[in-house]
């Protein structure tokens, strides 16, 4: 079963198309990466999946819930880890994650359960008491995606979620995201080949609004007559007109 | 639950910050005990405690607007509000919890001014209680303008605006510092089309016990509370809908 269907989706600003048409299918349990140049309309996709911005036209279902006509009920199986670490700043990351699960409904015996649960899953136990404003861009990072998770989504976005961090500090959040993958459905938008190639199921590649490419890295390579990921995704974009 | 966890939340944020509380509730206490002591050499009316506590305190709430376009406008600029978009936060949920804890905390702002006013010599009345009361409509105000300021205004803009325009504004235009009377003219006519001076008067009214007098005056105050908190629903809601 599909967890992400989308159906001609389109977004338009004024005079620009954000995204064209898009028809996109993304299974259960997969990790779909997004691929594109600065403006390609990885994000403006994001934000319609997760019900921020309308779509102009067309329509999509997460797991066969309409994000048009059916905005609270996929609310409540997303989350989503947005580009920039939104962490409330003065809040201890304990609280952060507290109101996470409190803007979601749970009591709060739950919520120390979940509170615990993550604190073990991300190593965060030893930041627990400290204001997320004081921690280090991995860290930020890092309790961004807890924070996500803590609701129990059945689908996760992560829009660019090692933007700007160090080797180490991606490195430790790759592991964290490959540790999802198969249980929930992702779907990540990233700049960075390695990335998108380390960590997907399945890769497309975006430009100009519209999905020039979908398939494994492999696949991907294949078509481009590449041997190298990069130089694939370069062909590819370059050639489409 | 779900507004409650939100305006604990913003409660947090607000008071965490030694500046908001230096400049929200010290702030106001300083210059009233400025003001005392400029009295004590210089006896001027409008300086009296009876005249200045109510002046003081409507000044001090032009602070609830600079933490509510504060809070806001670093919420949207952070993207933690893109966030709580996709939460099954409804947009009631979120102009109610940046507002809830705001409330309780310009009525408090108001009780350590008389509390200053009374330990420098203000005389010891329920009308005291009434004052304290009266200023809810004005702070409704103050509250809904930073709203609306944070709604549209980046955290650096709203240092400036709210900051510095609207505290001015609110202390030169309500007449807590000299007697509008003295300036008349234009000046005066645009003081008395503004909010400021009737929610001073009001409290000064309330204070004095002649409440006969309130409302003229807090039906300014009302007015302008529900259209601003109106324009602030309003912006704040588009805000949320051209994401």
């Amino acid at each position: 079963m599909n967890a992400v269907e989308t159906v001609k989706l389109t977004k338009k600003y004024k005079d620009l198309t954000a995204v064209d048409g898009l028809d996109l299918k993304i299974k259960k349990g997969e990790l779909f990466a997004l691929l594109g140049v600065n403006g390609a309309g990885k994000t403006t996709m994001i934000k319609m999946l997760s019900c921020i911005a309308k779509p102009t036209s067309g329509d999509a279902f997460l797991n066969g819930k309409s994000i048009v006509s059916q905005k609270a009920e996929v609310k409540s199986i997303i989350a989503v880890s947005p580009q920039e670490t939104a962490v409330a700043p003065k809040l201890t990351v304990k609280e952060n994650l507290e109101l996470m699960a409190g803007v979601h409904g749970f009591s709060k015996e739950k919520t120390s359960e979940k509170t615990a649960e993550l604190s073990r899953a991300f190593s965060l136990s030893e930041v627990m008491k400290k204001p997320a404003g004081k921690l280090s861009g991995g860290w930020q990072r890092r309790l961004s995606i807890a924070m996500a998770l803590i609701c129990e989504p059945e689908i996760l976005f992560l829009d660019e979620p090692t933007l700007g961090l160090d080797v180490l500090a991606r490195g430790d959040l790759w592991e964290l995201i490959r540790s999802l993958k198969g249980k929930i459905t992702i779907i990540l938008t990233t700049h960075y080949m390695e990335e998108a190639q380390a960590l997907s199921d399945r890769i497309g590649i975006m430009k100009g609004g519209r999905l020039i490419s979908t398939g494994t890295a492999e696949e991907i390579k294949a078509k481009a007559g590449t041997e190298n990921f990069e130089e694939a995704f370069v062909r590819i974009v370059k050639e489409e007109k | 639950m779900k507004t409650m966890t939100f305006s604990s939340r913003v409660a947090k944020e607000i008071l965490r910050d030694p500046l908001n509380l230096a400049f929200g509730l010290g702030f106001p206490v300083i210059l009233l005990l400025m003001m005392t002591m400029i009295q004590a050499n210089i006896p001027v009316k409008i300086f009296a405690l009876e005249n200045l506590t109510p002046g003081m305190a409507v000044f001090g709430l032009s602070f609830m607007t600079l933490f509510s376009a504060t809070i806001v406008a670093k919420d949207r600029t952070g993207s933690l509000l893109l966030r709580l978009y996709t939460t099954p936060l409804s947009a009631a949920d979120f102009i109610v919890g940046y507002t809830i804890p705001l409330l309780p905390m310009a009525v408090l702002q108001c009780v350590i001014c008389y509390a200053a006013s009374v330990l420098l010599g203000l005389k010891v009345t329920v009308n005291i209680l009434w004052a304290i009361l009266s200023v809810i409509p004005a702070a409704v105000f103050f509250i809904a303008l930073g709203l609306l300021c944070g709604s549209v205004l980046t955290d650096k803009q709203v240092g400036g605006i709210c900051g510095a325009l609207i505290t001015n504004l609110t202390a030169f235009l309500s007449g807590a510092w000299f007697d509008l009377e003295l300036v008349g003219g234009l000046f005066k006519k645009i003081a008395y089309a503004l909010p400021f001076v009737h929610a001073v008067e009001t409290g000064k009214a309330a204070l004095a016990g002649s409440f006969g007098e309130i409302m003229p005056d807090m039906l300014w105050v009302l007015g302008y509370g529900l259209v601003t908190a109106a324009l602030a629903v309003f912006v704040f809601l588009r805000q949320m809908d051209k994401q």
